[in-house]
C-alpha cells in the first residue's frame, strides 16, 4: 500500500496557466476549490463551469481586493458523492481553500455540504439545481438557479396564453419528478389540464413509444424535462419524426433540452421550441456581449457559454464582490453574512442572493429556438421578473 | 390501444434493427473469435465521428460516409490487431476484459482531447426523414432504412459465412485453431480478416446509430451494456443468434414502454435475465 | 468462453500438487508470512506516515474490502460477476437509512448492513449461479442494473439520485467522532477489513475452501465425489454478500452520504478491474488492485483533472503486457522463479 502526498506543485493547473507571474508575495492568494465533472459523462458541465470561471479572469484579471486568486481543479468523474466529499476533504485540510465552488450535479453537493459547516468553508454552488442543497449547510451559497425555480414560469406562461391541455413526459428520477409536480401542481392550479404524464427510463435510446403515446392522448403541448446531451437530442427528434409538430402539438419546458451547448448538434428539429430559463447565449445587453467575447477568448473559441458557464463567471463576480466588501478579510461567517442580499449586475440580467435562503433570485426568460445570423438560438420574448425558488 | 400494434410491431422491430446494427461488430469479434472485446465500443465510436466529421468539415453526403468509416474502422482494426490483440488471443478473458477496458478508456480521453466532451451532431439528408404515411399506420422513414440495412448486412454476413470459402475458413479456425493450423490455413491471417471485418461492422453500426443515440467521447462505456446484451443473449459464433435477440429485445422494449411505461426501465433486463436462464447458450440453440 | 479464470494460481498449484502429506499441511497452514506482516504494517503506519492522505487510504481500504469479497466469489469459486454492486450498495442504503431514521451507532448499522448483503445475495444466488460465464456475467450485470432502478424509483424512501443525506452517524464506541482528517475513518475501516481479511483466510483455507477450488478447477468432478456444488456455491455467494455489505456500509458511515452510484454498473466494473490488476485467487490481489488503482487515478486527476483517464487506461494496457495474472500474480511467478533456483 504505497500511498505518497500528491505534489502541491501539480494541483494549480488553472492558476499556473493564468497566473503565469508569480505572485507579489504580499498576501497569500484566495484559494478557490473548484470541485466539479471534467471526465466521464458530465465532463460538458465542468467545462462549461470552468470555462465560466476563466471568462471572468479574462475580463477583470486575476486578483480580487488586492489578493492573487487562484483556482483549484478537481475532478468528481460524474456523480459521485464520496469523491467529492473527498476532494473538498483534502481541499480543506490540505491546500486550506477559502472557498468551495463548483458542483454541477446534486448528490455531489450534497454529500460536501455537511463538511463546509464542519470546516466553516464557504461553499459557492455553480450548478446543481435541487432545491433543498442551500438548506443543508448554512455556508451554502446558490448562483445558479433551482428546477421550480425556471419550472413554474413555464406552467404560467402556457396557462396564460391558451394551452389548456398537457402531456408531460420527463426523465425518471428525482430532477425529473420534481420538474413534473412543479409544472402540473402550478398548471392545473391555474385552470390546465394534464391529459397524461410519462418517465421515461434514465437510459433510453428510444422515445419512440413515449412520443407516440403522448401524440395519442391529443394534447395541445407536450411538457419536457430531460437531461441535456443525446436524451434531448433524441427526444426532440423522436417529436418531429412522429409529426406531432405538423399535427400543431406545441414543446414547452424548462430551458434544459434546449441548452446553448447542445443545440446545434440538435438542428432544425428545435425550431419552435418554447422554455423558460435564466440564461440564453442571445441575451441582449453589454454584460453579456463582454461575456461571450472573454468567453470565447478564454476557452479558444469553440463552443458557445451555456448557463452553466454563467453561473461559473457569477460565482467568481460574487466572490470577487465579498472580498473587496471585506477588504480581502476572509473571515468565513462575515463571508457569508456578506454573500446575503448581495446584487449582481450578471449577463444574464440583475440577480440577488436571497438573504434568508441564500439561494438566487433571478429574472425567468420564455424563450423561442429561431434561427440568428445562420446559428440557433434561444431568442427571449418575454419575461418573469425577480422569481425566487418556489421550492422553498 | 390494440389498435397501435401493428405501430408498435414496428418501432420495435426498427429498435431491434439498431441494437443489431450496434452489437454486430462485436458478435463478430467476440462472438466469433472468443475475445472479450470491451473496446467494441471505441470502433464504433470511430466509425461516429469519421461519419459525423466527414459531413461537418469535409462536406460528404451522409450515404457516402457509411463506407468509409467501415474502411476506417477496418483500418484501425488491422493497425490494433496486429499490436495489441494479436499477442492476447491466448490468454485468459479477465486479461482480455482488463486490457479491452484500458483501451476504452484510452480511447474515451483522446477523443475527448480532439473533439471536446459536447455532442456530434449529424445532418441526415432530407429523404431520410419524416415519415411514410400508410393506411392506419405511420413509419419513419430512417427506421425503415434501418431495417433495410440490417437485412443487407445479415444476407451479406450469412452468404460469406456460409457461402465463401473465407467463411469456411473462418469457421475452422474458430473451431479448432491448432486443426485449421495443420490443414494448412493461415490462422493468423484469418483471424486478422475477421477481426477487421469485426471492427468495420463496429464503426458502421457506430456512423448509422449517431442519429439516434447521439455521439459523445464516453459513446463506448455510455452502451456497452447494450452491447453485451445482445451478442450474449444471441449466443457466440453465429450471425442469426444475435439477431434474433434483437428483434426479441427491441420488440419487448418498445411494446413495454407502450404499454407498461411504469415499468419501462426494467423491460429489458428482466427479459434480459429471463432469456439467459432459459437459453444458457443464447438464442441460437432455438434456430437448430 | 469456458474458463473464466483461466488457471489456478501458480502458487496454489505448486503447494497443493506436492504429497498429501503437504496437502494436509496447507490445511492447517495459517501461519503468517514475513510479506504479509509487511503489508500490513505498512497499512497501519499510513496512519502515522500519511496524516494528510487518511480519507483516501479509508476509501482503498473500503475498496479493497469490497475486491476482496469478489476475489472470495471470482479467485477462489470461479463465479464471475458483473452485479457485485447489488450487494454493496444494498448494505450502504441499510446503514444509510438506519442512521437516517435516529439509529446512529455505526457497529450495529455494520452488522445489520452485512445482514442485508448477505440476503440479497442469497435472494438472488439461485438466479446468479447458474449457466456458463458469459450467462453469470450478464445476468449479475442485469440483477445489478435492476437493483439501481428499483433504488431509483424508490427515492421517496432513497432520495433517487440526488441521494441520501441527512444522515448522522454517531461516535465510534460512543468515543471517536468522524472527523474531518478522515483518522477514525481509516482506523475504523482499516480495522473491519483486516478482521474480515483474517476470516477469508481462514475460510479458503479451510475444507470447505478447498472444495470452492475444486469445485473452480472441476465442477464435474467435484459433483462426481459428492461434493454439494450448489450449495457451496450458495455459502460463498451469501458469504461474500455479506462482506460486500459492510464494505458499502462502511463507505455510508465514512462518507455520510449515500448516492444512487453505490449500485451503479461501473462501480461494479471497477471493481472487476481492480481485482483483476490486482490479480484473482491470492485474497491480497482486490487490496493491492484497489491501492494501485485508486492512487494512480488520484494522483493522475490530479495533475490532469480532464484528460486522466488516458493515462489510467494506458496503465491497465501495460499491466496486461507486463503483469499478466495481476500485480500478486506477477510477483507469486518471480517469487516462485527465484524459489526453484
Amino acid at each position: 500500500m504505497t500511498i505518497r502526498r500528491i505534489p502541491a506543485r501539480y494541483l494549480p493547473i488553472a492558476a499556473a496557466l493564468l497566473c503565469a507571474a508569480p505572485a507579489s508575495a504580499a498576501e497569500a492568494p484566495i484559494k478557490i476549490g473548484v470541485i466539479a465533472e471534467f471526465s466521464g459523462p458530465f465532463a460538458a458541465y465542468g467545462k462549461q463551469i470552468h470555462g465560466g470561471i476563466k471568462a471572468y479572469l479574462q475580463q477583470h484579471g486575476d486578483s480580487c481586493a488586492g489578493r492573487k486568486v487562484e483556482i483549484l481543479l478537481k475532478d468528481t468523474t460524474g456523480p459521485a458523492p464520496e469523491v467529492a466529499k473527498r476532494l473538498a476533504q483534502d481541499l480543506v485540510t490540505q491546500d486550506k481553500v477559502d472557498f468551495l465552488a463548483g458542483f454541477g450535479l446534486t448528490p455531489n453537493a450534497l454529500a460536501v455540504a455537511p463538511l463546509a459547516t464542519q470546516a466553516k468553508t464557504p461553499m459557492v454552488i455553480m450548478n446543481a439545481a435541487s432545491s433543498v442543497i442551500t438548506t443543508k449547510s448554512p455556508y451554502v451559497v446558490r448562483v445558479s438557479m433551482t428546477l421550480p425555480q425556471v419550472t413554474v414560469p413555464m406552467a404560467q406562461w402556457a396557462a396564460r396564453n391558451g394551452i389548456q391541455k398537457v402531456y408531460t413526459i420527463v426523465s425518471d428520477y428525482a430532477p425529473g419528478l420534481d420538474a413534473e409536480a412543479a409544472f402540473t401542481k402550478t398548471f392545473t392550479a391555474q385552470g390546465g389540464q394534464v391529459v397524461g404524464s410519462a418517465r421515461v427510463p434514465l437510459k433510453n435510446p428510444d422515445f419512440a413509444p413515449f412520443v407516440q403515446r403522448a401524440k395519442d392522448a391529443g394534447p395541445q403541448a407536450v411538457f419536457i424535462f430531460v437531461p441535456a446531451g443525446e436524451q434531448g437530442i433524441a427526444f426532440v427528434k423522436a417529436f418531429t419524426e412522429r409529426g406531432l409538430r405538423e399535427a400543431g402539438i406545441k414543446l414547452i419546458g424548462p430551458g434544459d433540452v434546449v441548452d446553448d451547448d447542445v443545440l446545434e448538434a440538435m438542428g432544425d428539429a428545435t425550431l419552435g421550441i418554447i422554455t423558460t430559463h435564466h440564461y440564453s447565449a442571445a441575451h441582449e445587453s453589454t454584460a453579456n456581449a463582454e461575456f461571450k467575447k472573454a468567453y470565447e477568448a478564454a476557452n479558444g473559441g469553440s463552443s458557445r457559454p451555456n448557463f452553466m458557464a454563467v453561473a461559473g463567471h457569477d460565482g467568481m463576480a460574487a466572490i470577487c464582490q465579498v472580498a473587496g466588501k471585506l477588504k480581502g478579510k476572509l473571515d468565513p461567517d462575515k463571508v457569508m453574512a456578506a454573500f446575503k442580499g448581495l446584487a449582481l449586475q450578471s449577463p444574464r440580467g440583475q440577480i440577488h442572493i436571497a438573504p434568508e435562503t441564500r439561494d438566487i433570485v433571478q429574472t425567468v426568460y420564455v424563450r423561442r429556438v429561431e434561427r440568428v445570423k445562420g446559428a440557433l438560438y434561444n431568442v427571449e420574448f418575454d419575461k418573469f421578473p425577480d422569481v425566487k425558488d418556489p421550492g422553498k | 390501444m390494440p389498435g397501435s400494434l401493428p405501430g408498435v410491431l414496428f418501432d420495435g422491430v426498427a429498435y431491434g434493427s439498431l441494437l443489431f446494427l450496434m452489437s454486430v461488430g462485436l458478435s463478430v469479434t467476440m462472438g466469433m473469435m472468443n475475445f472479450i472485446n470491451l473496446a467494441h465500443g471505441a470502433f464504433a465510436m470511430a466509425g461516429g465521428y469519421v461519419c459525423a466529421l466527414g459531413m461537418e468539415r469535409l462536406g460528404i453526403p451522409f450515404l457516402a460516409t457509411l463506407p468509409l468509416s467501415f474502411l476506417c474502422g477496418a483500418a484501425l482494426g488491422a493497425v490494433l490487431e496486429r499490436t495489441l490483440y494479436r499477442p492476447l488471443y491466448r490468454r485468459g478473458p479477465l486479461d482480455q476484459v482488463l486490457f479491452s477496458l484500458g483501451l476504452t478508456l484510452m480511447a474515451v480521453a483522446a477523443t475527448t482531447w480532439f473533439f471536446g466532451p459536447g455532442q456530434r451532431p449529424v445532418r441526415l439528408p432530407s429523404f431520410l426523414l419524416g415519415q411514410l404515411h400508410l393506411p392506419g399506420l405511420d413509419l419513419g422513414v430512417y427506421r425503415l432504412f434501418l431495417i433495410a440495412v440490417v437485412a443487407a448486412i445479415t444476407v451479406a454476413l450469412v452468404a460469406l459465412l456460409r457461402g465463401t470459402r473465407f467463411g469456411a475458413r473462418i469457421r475452422a479456425s474458430v473451431d479448432d485453431a491448432r486443426t485449421s493450423a495443420g490443414l494448412g490455413i493461415d490462422v493468423h491471417r484469418v483471424f486478422a480478416l475477421t477481426f477487421i471485418l469485426g471492427s468495420g461492422l463496429a464503426a458502421l453500426g457506430g456512423a448509422l446509430s449517431i442519429d439516434v443515440l447521439g455521439l459523445d467521447p464516453t459513446f463506448p462505456l455510455k452502451y456497452l451494456v447494450y452491447f453485451l446484451l445482445v451478442v450474449v443473449v444471441g449466443g457466440a459464433g453465429t450471425i442469426a443468434g444475435p439477431l434474433a435477440a434483437s428483434m426479441v429485445l427491441g420488440v419487448f422494449d418498445v411494446a413495454g414502454k407502450y404499454y407498461v411505461p411504469e415499468a419501462g426501465a426494467f423491460v429489458i433486463y428482466g427479459l434480459m435475465v429471463a432469456l439467459l436462464l432459459l437459453f444458457p447458450g443464447g438464442l441460437r440453440r432455438l434456430a437448430r | 468462453m469456458r474458463a473464466q479464470v483461466s488457471e489456478p494460481p501458480p502458487a496454489a498449484t505448486a503447494r497443493t500438487s506436492g504429497s498429501p502429506i503437504a496437502f494436509a499441511n496447507r490445511l492447517s497452514d495459517l501461519r503468517w508470512r514475513p510479506a504479509e506482516l509487511a503489508f500490513w504494517a505498512a497499512a497501519a503506519a499510513v496512519f502515522f506516515v500519511l496524516p494528510g492522505q487518511l480519507v483516501l487510504a479509508s476509501q482503498i481500504a473500503i475498496t479493497g474490502l469490497f475486491a476482496l469479497s469478489l476475489d472470495l466469489i471470482l479467485g477462489y469459486a470461479g463465479v464471475v460477476s458483473l452485479g457485485h454492486a447489488a450487494m454493496f450498495g444494498g448494505g450502504a442504503y441499510t446503514a444509510g437509512l438506519l442512521a437516517n431514521h435516529g439509529w446512529d451507532e455505526p457497529i450495529s448499522g455494520l452488522i445489520a448492513a452485512a445482514a442485508a448483503g448477505a440476503l440479497i445475495a442469497f435472494g438472488t444466488s439461485f438466479l446468479a449461479l447458474r449457466g456458463g460465464d458469459l450467462t453469470r456475467l450478464m445476468v449479475t450485470l442485469g440483477l445489478g442494473l435492476m437493483m439501481y432502478e428499483l433504488a431509483n424509483q424508490a427515492a421517496p424512501v432513497t432520495g433517487g439520485v440526488d441521494g441520501l443525506s441527512d444522515m448522522t452517524v454517531g461516535k465510534l464506541f460512543g468515543v471517536f467522532t468522524f472527523d474531518l482528517g478522515g483518522r477514525t475513518a481509516y482506523a475504523y475501516s482499516l480495522v473491519v477489513t483486516f478482521g474480515v481479511f483474517c476470516l477469508c483466510r481462514r475460510v479458503v483455507r479451510s475444507p470447505f475452501g478447498l472444495s470452492l477450488r475444486g469445485i473452480r478447477d472441476q465442477p464435474v468432478r467435484m459433483s462426481a465425489i459428492g461434493t454439494p456444488v450448489r450449495r457451496r456455491l450458495t455459502a460463498v455467494y451469501t458469504l461474500a454478500g455479506a462482506i460486500a455489505g459492510m464494505a458499502g456500509a462502511l463507505l455510508a458511515q465514512t462518507t455520510q452520504f449515500v448516492g444512487l452510484e453505490v449500485l451503479g454498473f461501473s462501480r461494479s466494473a471497477d471493481l472487476l478491474i481492480m481485482l483483476v490488476l490486482g490479480g484473482t485467487g491470492f485474497l491480497y490481489g482486490g487490496l493491492a488492485g484497489a491501492a494501485v488503482f485508486m492512487v494512480a487515478q488520484h494522483l493522475l486527476s490530479g495533475m490532469n483533472p480532464v484528460y486522466w483517464q488516458f493515462w489510467l487506461g494506458l496503465l491497465l494496457v501495460l499491466a496486461v503486457f507486463f503483469a499478466p495474472g495481476g500485480i500478486t500474480g506477477a510477483i507469486a511467478a518471480r517469487w516462485q522463479k527465484g524459489g526453484r533456483r
